[in-house]
């Protein structure tokens, strides 16, 4: 995807120029995902799909109600069921619509190494613009929730775009439009945290005492959020407890860049000026002196 | 379904059983959220699987496929013995006050009057006793133990938590939770709903299944009530549609019983069905069946059908047996019969024992398959490897496919769970030749009639004087049929003379030539035609109401009026008189429903289901079809038995019936029809020990979506699913292949092991379940798999045939 | 004329400048993953995907090249006690002092430092570069194991660079060096003043 009008990008990978900032009223906009209210029927995957021109392979069974088993270059969103005993004897089949989470810190827009192939929008989706892609996989690298893939086909990332063509126009995301339960909602972020905090306590009313928004903090929150009915525990669900940009990728990418940068062109200077300093070790008064 | 599915968010428990709402109905299903999270209602899920639906449950209780009714009737104990029943309910609106016959009785697992020979009954014990007045004789103290109170009370002392948690499997501390929760919902301003399916109905017991739900609804006071009642999700966009409009050989539209080969007058024929009232002052509505009979002959003949002819009676088929599809089947295996025309059918994928099945469509000389589809039926001949093992050179059997559209590329109407007719126009034209089902029918019709003007023939008149009205004959107009099917005065309706001013003249109610408004209008001289009486009124003098699409919801109760229409007379709930008390006010203030306003039951939320000025203390029951007025808790309609009782499957892993453990006659439904052959093809819990059941996902819809790559993606491959402990014993791992068998074939699929299925404690043992999905075959998009019906049993439900796909015994291994 | 001595053979040298040649455009297509300013140099090679594509391709050869040079030199650059002598006097010889340092073989310190240096960073931008090696074996290892790859692969790029920088920069400094590949010789005299025991052991030879 890309953007309509380049004042809404206020992120974009690999650029050393500043990008606008002026755009501050557009609201920043999520998709909230209650997995209480969600039953695995997979329509979100269809309609993600088939909004986006997208058709996976047909695969086969491995085992589990996982279809495509994991997300793949042409499924953005997948459901991923867990069978899990939070207390001993209590089975839960929780369901979690995988896809990517449009952190407010994306680390795929910081290790991107690619110009303008991942860029932010100013209401916070994070998209990756396909025709700048070079195919390094450094967002995968980036990703706290490994969530690009790449294709085999072109060598190209791809990930949910939250619809950003859709939403650029007014409307809620394919996902949000199809879903039969109301399980996923979109609206502005301060909306959908309200909601979600709400959901979270009635569902605590419900006896999920630990009930909560997952909207971690680590990446600045996110874009798609989470009422999950185990939210002390994120990890039953394949979900980071506390996701952040890995401190290596941060390394990689932020204090390495400049250092090394000043390091190498650091030693050219330093050469340059020693030599004029020291001058050219030169053989000749050596051998004028043998040859005289 | 009694209510409809907007209905259920008017709920305060939802009891999922006997289907998987979430799975198999997951647009419907966001009612179910929408009741819990507004008005925090709510769910209980118990099956033999920790399904989607329990995914998001507040409660899940596991059972033992096929022991619904022992669970069920052990709640009806729990109600009783607990005395957590609506009784003020009870009595407004059940027999529970009715007496029994004296003859009556139940004993080691039989009813009175049981034929052993026959495997049925003499139904003469069974009933009410009546007065010299034609009525019940009735005890209102409910102490007579002739009552059908103290009969039932008697009949379920015997389900105790001990013997059903002994029979089902369910841990008695879960089957005492979910018990508690249901009896919490007999406080008047409490309802519960119960979403069923197939679940249920597929079974040799389906349908007393859901009436011995049906008689713990009643019990606690929850039918005919928002956010209650009994509700049959359908499995098809429009199978409700095909039901009402009658695709049996047992009722005619409208759910009009069929004439046998006894009824040979027309006089006898509407004498048997016509209702008369059985306690004072009810309507007893089949007191119309003529009305609504004769309107449908004069729909099917038109002119030809006279007052002199019988209206054409004598044209109708007389059954002579049985011609459910399993009696087909069996009549095509016997190679009794020469062609089969399979319309929107797959049998050989959606009927029980695929080896019979094939081995009958190869006796045939012919089949036509029409389909949007390349059926597995239709290739049925061809070989496919061990998916389909057959020898094309033995089979003689001419095919022929037929094309047709599917349903976005033909206008009409769907007819949903909930009972609402909506219309739609077609998406896009068919592909090809297809050609959408009315018009090749018709063209078969048009031809026959050629046929038989040309060559004359053996009785021609039911063909050659059908009443054909269509503009063009060959490919009438859906607008035209849903307008012969809503009816017209084919003379000017009258009124019925007033009793309080007999003198007055009758004036014209509907004009000749005129759209019927209502069934109401019918009459029985021939003036009116109509092809499904509960159907009136849906393309009525305004036109065609079935087009609506008026999302508004006045009251806020889930009603939506004005959204297409609702079967019958747009009522949205059924025996909607018992939302309020003897006296007409709401049983709960908070959903108020319909009330008796002084002079009048309408204006209410919805249409009254009640002569709309009956006043209370006339005692108009609110279950106007039954002449009675009440509801059945004692029905002798039903094949084994006037209540409910437990009978294993046919293929039982416990190999005995712990409610009669001594009679080893009736293990199994003592009532159900089993065909020579099938008898010995049922497995023994010794060779096959497993309990399995068939069942479908959300991703696919039966047969059809394996066709499709949006659908084949998310759901590729067949798999069967089996518990934990199961796959340690049998060392089977995720994602193996194994080979499950049965004593009528085998399938082999991957294998998924989940915790969601456990070992279930049955009298002492225990007992694995074996879940098979049913979606794959060899046609298709999706990986190619076994037909799953290849292991199903061949025998039906008592009542209604349906197959018992949802409890039969196999054995797995790693393939 | 100046008496010639032969420093290093034919292939030697073509060897040398294939690395040379692998480096820069490994090394320039390398950059421009690493930052912004240097994406442009992604032109070069015709465009970002077509970077993706060689720069692994190239750094192969390189390390093939490099791994070639290695077999043939690494005895040579085995560092002994001499060089301890020399890495003191370092300071000296940054002065400029080249009288103040003592006599060293074939390589002083500093070029066998380098040596080195090369070839540790090699050996891991090989390792670490196979690693994330897109589309290829990427797939093979976790997120995790590649985000260490991608920050050891660049740190030893850094390294690598910087030790060519000193290495040409020796070559520029050190007058007469340069000959030494573009013509295989070099004089006497810079034998002699730069490598006097390596001048003694091929005059002995002749």
């Amino acid at each position: 995807m890309s953007s309509l009008q380049s004042l809404d990008v206020v992120a974009r990978s690999a650029t050393t120029l500043p990008t606008p900032q002026i755009r501050t009223a557009a609201p920043h906009v999520a998709k909230l995902i209650d997995e209480s209210k969600c039953i695995g029927c997979k329509a979100c995957q269809v309609a993600c799909m088939n909004w986006n021109d997208l058709r996976d392979d047909i695969g086969n069974n491995v085992g589990v109600y996982d279809n495509p088993s994991d997300l793949t270059p042409s499924s953005w969103t997948v459901m991923k069921f867990f069978e899990v005993e939070p207390t001993e004897g209590n089975l839960e089949w929780l369901i979690r619509k995988d896809g990517c989470m449009h952190c407010e810190d994306p680390g795929c827009l910081k290790a991107c190494p690619s110009p303008g192939a991942i860029v932010k929008y100013a209401n916070g989706i994070v998209d990756f613009v396909s025709e700048n892609c070079i195919g390094c996989g450094y967002c995968v690298k980036g990703c706290p929730f490994d969530v690009p893939r790449i294709s085999q086909k072109d060598n190209k990332a791809y990930k949910c775009t939250l619809c950003s063509d859709r939403v650029s126009v007014g409307l809620e995301p394919a996902c949000v439009k199809t879903c039969p339960t109301g399980a996923i909602s979109y609206g502005t972020k301060d909306d959908m945290v309200a909601y979600g905090n709400r959901r979270a306590e009635e569902l605590k009313e419900r006896g999920h005492q630990n009930a909560g928004l997952y909207n971690p903090e680590g990446v600045g929150g996110t874009h798609v959020m989470y009422v999950l009915k185990h939210a002390d525990k994120p990890q039953l669900e394949d979900l980071p407890a506390n996701p952040s940009v890995s401190p290596l990728v941060s390394l990689w990418k932020g204090t390495t860049k400049p250092l090394a940068v000043a390091s190498m062109l650091g030693a050219m200077v330093l050469g340059f000026f020693h030599y004029m300093k020291v001058g050219p070790i030169e053989e000749k008064e050596k051998t004028e002196k043998e040859g005289a | 379904m009694t209510n409809s599915w907007t209905d259920i968010k008017n709920t305060d428990l939802v009891l999922i059983m006997g289907g998987n709402a979430a799975e198999a109905h997951p647009c419907g299903f966001k009612w179910v959220t929408e009741a819990m999270q507004q008005r925090k209602a709510k769910l209980i899920v118990v099956d033999p699987r920790f399904t989607r639906s329990a995914a998001v449950a507040d409660y899940y209780a596991p059972i033992r496929v096929g022991t619904d009714i022992a669970f069920l009737a052990g709640v009806i104990n729990y109600l009783l013995s607990k005395d957590r029943i609506h009784l003020d309910y009870v009595k407004l609106n059940t027999d529970a006050t009715f007496l029994t016959k004296e003859g009556y009785a139940f004993e080691d697992g039989f009813f009175s009057g049981y034929n052993g020979e026959r495997r049925s009954y003499d139904k003469s014990t069974w009933g009410y006793q009546t007065g010299k007045d034609g009525y019940v004789l009735t005890d209102d103290t409910l102490q007579n133990p002739l009552c059908v109170f103290q009969q039932m009370k008697k009949h379920y002392a015997r389900y105790t938590p001990e013997l059903v948690s002994r029979i089902t499997g369910t841990p008695q501390d879960q089957f005492l939770k979910v018990c508690e929760m249901l009896a919490a919902t007999s406080a008047p301003d409490k309802v519960m709903t119960i979403c069923y399916a197939l679940g249920w109905t597929q079974h040799t017991v389906g349908s007393q299944n859901i009436r011995t739900m049906a008689m713990i609804q009643l019990l606690l006071g929850n039918m005919g009530r928002p956010g209650g009642g009994v509700n049959a999700l359908r499995g098809h966009a429009n199978v409700q549609g095909i039901t009402d409009m009658c695709a049996y050989s047992e009722v005619l539209s409208g759910y009009l019983s069929a004439p046998t080969d006894a009824d040979d007058t027309r006089a006898k024929y509407l004498e048997t069905r016509t209702g008369k009232p059985l306690r004072p002052n009810q309507m007893a509505f089949t007191q119309n069946f003529p009305k609504w009979h004769t309107s449908l002959m004069k729909a099917y003949y038109g002119n030809a059908a006279t007052k002199d002819n019988q209206f054409a009676y004598d044209w109708l088929p007389k059954r002579d047996a049985a011609y459910d599809i399993l009696a087909m089947f069996e009549r095509m295996h016997q190679g009794k019969m020469n062609g089969f025309l399979c319309q929107g059918f797959n049998p050989l994928a959606a009927v029980p024992n695929k080896k019979k099945l094939s081995a009958g469509l190869a006796k045939l000389k012919f089949l036509v398959v029409m389909d949007p589809l390349e059926t597995e039926t239709s290739e049925f001949w061809k070989n496919y490897g061990p998916l389909n093992d057959v020898d094309p050179t033995k089979i003689a059997t001419e095919v022929f496919r037929f094309p047709t559209s599917c349903f976005a590329e033909e206008t009409g109407t769907f007819t949903n769970s909930s009972r609402v007719i909506s219309w739609k126009e077609k998406a896009v034209d068919p592909p090809g030749l297809a050609k959408p089902d009315s018009e090749i029918i018709a063209r078969l019709f048009v031809k026959l009639r050629e046929m038989y003007a040309k060559d004359g023939g053996t009785l021609p008149e039911p063909i050659a004087a059908l009443n054909w009205p269509y503009i063009n004959a060959s490919a009438p107009h859906p607008a035209e049929l849903l307008r012969e099917i809503n009816g017209r005065a084919l003379a000017d309706v009258m009124s019925p003379p007033d009793p309080k001013n007999p003198a007055a003249p009758p004036t014209v109610l509907v004009k000749a030539g005129d759209q019927l408004p209502g069934f109401a209008m019918l009459r029985d001289d021939g003036s009116t035609s109509c092809g499904n009486w509960i159907y009136a009124g849906c393309w009525g003098p305004t036109g065609n109401l079935t087009a609506r699409r008026d999302n508004s919801d006045p009251t806020g109760l889930g009603v939506f009026p004005n959204w297409g229409f609702a079967w019958p007379a747009n009522r949205r709930i059924l025996y909607n008189r018992a939302s309020a008390d003897a006296n007409g006010k709401p049983w709960d203030p908070s959903r108020k429903y319909l009330a008796w306003n002084g002079s009048s039951w309408a204006g209410g939320a919805d249409i009254p289901d009640i002569r709309p000025d009956a006043a209370p203390e006339q005692g108009v029951g609110a279950f106007i079809m039954n002449p009675e007025g009440v509801a059945r808790l004692h029905a002798v309609g039903m094949a084994e038995g006037p209540f409910p009782e437990h009978y294993e499957p046919f293929e039982t892993p416990v190999g005995v019936n712990l409610m009669c453990p001594t009679n080893a006659k009736a293990v199994s439904n003592p009532a159900a029809r089993v065909y020579k052959g099938d008898l010995e093809a049922f497995g023994r819990k010794e060779e096959f020990p497993y309990a399995a059941t068939t069942y479908r996902l959300t991703e696919h819809l039966h047969y059809w979506t394996k066709h499709s790559r949006s659908n084949a993606i998310v759901q590729p491959a067949p798999f069967v699913e089996i518990g934990v402990d199961l796959a340690k014993e049998k060392g089977i791992r995720q994602g193996d292949r194994v080979r499950v068998k049965s004593n009528r074939g085998e399938v082999v699929a991957a294998c998924v092991v989940t915790k969601r299925m456990k070992a279930l404690d049955v009298n002492g043992k225990k007992v694995h379940h074996v879940g098979i999905p049913i979606h794959w075959g060899f046609k298709g998009v999706t990986q190619n798999g076994y037909l799953a019906n290849a292991l199903t049993p061949f025998v039906g439900d008592a009542n209604s045939q349906t197959p018992e796909f949802k409890a039969f015994l196999v054995n797995i291994e790693k393939a | 004329m100046a008496r010639m001595l032969q420093r290093y053979s034919d292939s030697e040298r073509m060897n040398h400048w294939f690395i040379a040649l692998t480096f820069v455009l490994a090394g320039l297509s390398g950059l421009a993953f690493f930052h912004p300013a240097f994406f442009f140099f992604v032109n070069l090679f015709g465009g970002g995907s077509w970077a993706r594509i060689l720069h692994p391709l190239l750094g192969l050869l390189m390390v093939a090249g490099f791994a070639l040079l290695f077999a043939k030199l690494w005895r040579d650059n085995l560092i002994n006690a001499a060089d301890h002598e020399w890495r003191k006097k370092m300071g000296e010889m940054l002065r400029g002092n080249k009288a103040a340092m003592p006599p060293v073989g074939k390589y002083n310190f500093g070029q066998k430092v380098t040596f080195w240096a090369m070839a540790i960073s090699l050996a891991v931008l090989l390792v670490t570069g196979v690693m994330f090696w897109r589309p290829w074996f990427a797939p093979l290892f976790p997120i995790g194991l590649l985000r260490v790859a991608v920050l050891l692969h660049s740190i030893a790029a850094v390294v690598l660079i910087l030790s060519t920088i000193m290495h040409v920069y020796a070559a520029i400094w050190v007058k007469g060096t340069l000959r030494a590949m573009t013509r295989g010789t070099v004089t006497e005299g810079w034998a002699q003043v730069n490598h006097p025991l390596w001048h003694e052991q091929v005059s002995k030879g002749n």
